[in-house]
């Protein structure tokens, strides 16, 4: 399986997410979105942003109850709970802006 | 029907669960399969405490470097350990000294037991995997 992104094939597997996270740029996250019928808003990117970070220094994608603890120490406690993560990412907060930011899917995911 | 995000509480029984690393980070899958179930384990909200001892203080050692067996180098992740309220971290002292290592030369912090105490530590458990 494949997604066309600025004119190039970028591999992923079978539930979606990319194989090979250097190839991310922005706009997969959109062209991914887009594909689950949502516009992505800012406050998408701050979560999507603060998980590329995570891995970064992590080298894992979070379960969704530690994303949603960082999320809270990061950006604030209006913002590190579920209900708030739930409706930016209604399949699944750690899942869906995971597979957004181009991280594989979460260990131990939930 | 509950919504989706308040279904955040397992039920069920927490138990002990230690896991005990003893060997060298690269070359079998055992360290970097035990942190995976480490990492599940702990999603579940269980209680897990980690030990490493033998080549496994290695695991935890700064400044790895894979670059030239071209295997990810998964000691970042040991850092993220906190995050899953995995705080329960010992170290066998004797494995440590015999490396020539201390509590500084690891990624992590850790705690620092003898044998003896770690003999204690795992009397008190109800699961122990050894890896």
């Amino acid at each position: 399986m494949a997604i066309e992104v600025n004119g190039k094939s970028l591999e992923v597997d079978e539930e979606g997410y990319l194989a090979d996270l250097n190839q991310w740029e922005p706009e997969v996250a959109t062209i991914m979105a887009k594909e689950d019928g949502t516009e992505l808003t800012d406050a998408h990117w701050e979560v999507i942003n603060f998980l590329r970070e995570y891995y970064e220094e992590y080298q894992i994608a979070p379960a969704v109850r530690v994303l949603t603890k960082a999320i809270g120490k990061k950006l604030g406690k209006e913002k590190g709970n579920s209900k708030y993560l739930y409706e930016l990412f209604p399949y699944g907060p750690a899942k869906q802006a995971c597979k957004y930011a181009g991280l594989p899917k979460p260990t131990g995911c939930v | 029907m509950s919504e989706p995000w308040e279904d955040d509480e397992l039920d069920g029984p927490v138990r002990k669960f230690m896991y005990v690393n003893r060997r060298a980070p690269y070359g079998t899958i055992y360290a970097l399969e035990s942190l995976e179930v480490v990492l599940i384990a702990a999603a579940f909200e269980q209680d897990v405490s980690l030990v490493f001892m033998d080549d496994g203080v290695y695991q935890i050692k700064k400044g790895q470097n894979t670059e030239a067996i071209g295997v990810k180098n998964f000691s970042p992740t040991y850092r993220a350990l906190e995050g899953y309220d995995v705080e329960k971290l010992y170290v066998e002292k004797e494995s440590l000294e015999s490396r020539g290592l201390t509590a500084d030369d690891l990624v992590v912090p850790v705690q620092v037991v003898d044998r003896n105490q770690l003999a204690e530590l795992m009397e008190e458990q109800e699961v122990i995997l050894s890896f």
